[in-house]
């Protein structure tokens, strides 16, 4: 127990803390979106994030940039980013499809019970993750430093840093466009009309299948956003990072109030905050602990988190 | 495509009407080939006429211990996910709990230096697994039945941290000595030594006789239909005046014990217990096991524990086309439990009532699909 750490460290652990939970707010957006219509946990949402946050750091290999290379230039590093961001999404949207497709759509088709889906999902997000760590031979892979983590200007005396800009603003922007087109879109009603009730939105011509397929689609380019923001954070990238991260979006999802998009916004910040607060005062090998224990308590006294479940509002 | 797997339905039909129909000494001759064989497995004598059954790249009798103990693991998962039908993702968790109990309390260098002999141990071993079993349990199955599936996953990964992160269970330094079952032969020598891992194996195959007995028994009394009332239907169950909270707490409790003992066992078998030992995959290999023999059904734990854990070891030094097959072991069995999900999920030796159940509800109508 350190509380001296907290104390004198407190500004820096809540940017850095909000940052990693912004990359968990945008994660956990796939737990809720699929959560909200399917009432089903995706499990292997953790490996669409994983393929994204790749494909991003390979889209920037077949660049030519490696660890070493040094971008200079703000038009070049916008491009490198946008092009990742876009494979990366691409590349997180079209391992969604696939999920869906392949493990969960064929269980619908025989109203398999709920738990099924979980099995083929631990399943699916265990394949996934061992066929990246065959083809990586389990070696981290490096990407370029493309934004810099030198502070940029003080607020109140605490550093920010680009990084920190780019990925909290990244998570907020995609957060905004996705509350649109929720909220705005056709598609949008579609989703919300599923999540409310699946049967009766069929019985009034909406497109059951394609709305679903929407959900994966859209959440799982959010977690290619995640990806890249991941990259440019950390640099690295591991086969195996993805199963922790994604249990602790879905906490962050839980936290916030699963089904309900802003409370993912506030669970991921949120968690990202604690962990950092108590490696702070706890030390840094428990700041994995304390995720999970957040979780635990949550789901003893506020099953529903935060903000309760919503995007559907009507089931119980 | 269909008819061979027709083809090999019918035919294990068949083997399934024969075993019902055949007199009951003849089921119980059976029965006791299958287990005098399995005692005389890890004989050299025995196994080496036994072609290409034996591990080429591993101590044969070290892996079936290994398996013994998967086996194990299993019969006491089927009892969650099998019988009541609980999704319970970090099991491995409470093997970790029975393995350092043992650890902590009996070897020279844990703090506590109590240094008890192994087999008082165990009982405490047991029913602190029991205790960890009903203070996770206690929140969280109140919850639906997949909030259950993320909590008991990070639960075990909160154990495997504080293996790791904790002074007082010394993370990767571990803690050695820890002693072995106890027991002499005439000549001084311990039965249970350090290079031989018969009497582990003999140890733990008859702990897996009585343990499934044990189950068995339960499963045919009042609990046993609870839990499958509870598993078939929770609402209608608890309307028909069935305590459900009790009894799903009381199957996790169980299946915790017997992970806990398991725990002991590999503890007092390996003499070392450090945080490597319990890695999260293990809980989802096990679930696949119990998935994959047939979930619900005693003999189908067993069968699928045992092919599963005896597979990964198989696979070591197994080389195709130039790759090593063991390094594929995981992505194997993922595939597998997504396939059998799809085109099997009442797993290779069903439950008869449980399959019935998957059939059911394909009849239930579904709009829109």
């Amino acid at each position: 127990m350190d509380f001296n750490e907290l104390f004198s460290n407190f500004g820096e652990l809540t940017t850095t803390g909000l940052t990693i939970g912004a990359i968990y707010a945008l994660v956990a957006l796939g737990y809720t979106l699929v959560y909200g219509v399917l009432r089903l946990i995706n499990f292997a949402h953790s490996e669409v994030f994983i393929a994204g946050a790749f494909a991003a750091i390979w889209t920037w290999g077949a660049f030519g940039l490696n660890q070493d290379s040094n971008v200079t230039g703000f038009g070049a590093i916008v491009f490198y980013l946008l092009i990742a961001m876009l494979v990366a999404a691409l590349a997180s949207a079209a391992t969604a499809t696939v999920v869906e497709r392949v493990a969960y759509r064929p269980l619908r088709k025989r109203n398999a019970p709920p738990l099924a889906f979980l099995i083929t999902a631990i399943g699916a997000s265990i394949a996934i993750s061992e066929a990246f760590g065959i083809y990586t031979r389990r070696l981290p892979e490096s990407g370029p430093r493309l934004v810099s983590q030198d502070p940029l200007f003080h607020v109140f005396g605490v550093p920010i840093n680009p990084v920190q800009l780019l990925t909290i603003g990244g998570a907020l922007l995609m957060m905004i466009l996705l509350d649109m087109f929720i909220n705005r879109s056709r598609v949008g009603r579609g989703i919300r009309a599923v999540a409310q009730d699946p049967n009766t939105a069929a019985l009034m011509g909406v497109n059951k299948d394609r709305i679903i397929l929407m959900v994966f689609v859209v959440g799982g380019a959010m977690a290619g956003v995640a990806g890249l923001l991941y990259d440019v954070r950390i640099q690295t990238l591991t086969y195996s990072v993805g199963f922790l991260l994604g249990l602790k979006a879905f906490t962050a999802a839980v936290l916030g109030g699963i089904g309900n998009l802003r409370g993912a916004l506030l669970g991921g910040l949120l968690l990202g905050l604690v962990e950092n607060y108590a490696s702070a005062v706890f030390g840094t090998n428990w700041k994995d602990f304390a995720a999970f224990a957040v979780l635990v308590v949550l789901l003893m006294f506020r099953p529903t988190g935060l903000l309760g479940e919503s995007l559907g509002r009507a089931r119980a | 495509m269909t008819t061979i797997l027709e083809r090999v339905h019918s035919g294990r039909q068949a083997v399934g009407e024969r075993w019902r129909g055949a007199p009951r000494w003849v089921r119980w001759a059976l029965l006791a080939a299958v287990i005098v064989f399995f005692y005389a497995l890890p004989n050299k004598e025995f196994y080496q006429y036994l072609g290409p059954i034996p591990t080429p790249g591993a101590n044969f009798t070290q892996v079936l211990f290994t398996i013994s103990i998967y086996v194990l693991l299993a019969v006491g998962l089927n009892i969650v996910v099998g019988f009541a039908g609980l999704l319970d993702l970090g099991y491995f968790g409470f093997f970790a709990v029975g393995a350092y109990t043992v650890a902590v309390l009996t070897s020279p260098s844990s703090d506590i230096k109590t240094l008890w002999p192994w087999l008082l141990v165990v009982p405490i071993a047991i029913a602190l697994t029991m205790v960890s079993g009903v203070m996770l349990g206690t929140p969280t199955l109140r919850l639906r039945g997949d909030y259950l599936a993320i909590v008991t996953l990070g639960f075990a990964e909160m154990i495997r941290i504080a293996a790791v992160s904790s002074e007082f269970l010394k993370g990767q330094r571990g803690f050695n000595q820890i002693p072995h079952p106890p027991g002499q032969y005439a000549d001084g020598k311990p039965v249970f030594g350090v290079l031989d891992a018969r009497p582990y194996y003999w140890l733990v195959l008859t702990l897996i006789i009585l343990v499934v007995i044990g189950v068995r028994n339960l499963t045919r009394s009042r609990v046993g239909r609870a839990w499958v009332s509870i598993r078939e239907d929770e609402d209608a169950a608890q309307l028909m005046g069935v305590p459900t909270f009790k009894f799903k707490l009381w199957a996790f409790a169980s299946g915790a014990a017997v992970a806990g003992l398991a725990g002991a066992l590999f503890a007092g078998k390996q003499n070392f217990v450090n945080s490597q030992n319990f890695e999260l995959l293990n809980s989802i290999i096990i679930l696949a096991a119990v998935i994959f023999g047939g979930s619900g059904n005693i003999v189908g734990a067993i069968v699928g524990g045992g092919l599963v854990a005896y597979m990964i070891e198989r696979f070591r030094s197994i080389e195709l086309f130039g790759i090593e097959l063991y390094e594929y072991r995981f992505l194997v069995f993922g595939l597998v439990l997504v396939v059998m999900m799809i085109f099997r999920p009442q797993g290779l030796i069903p439950n008869r009532r449980r399959a019935a159940e998957f059939k059911d509800r394909r009849k239930e109508v579904i709009v829109g699909e």
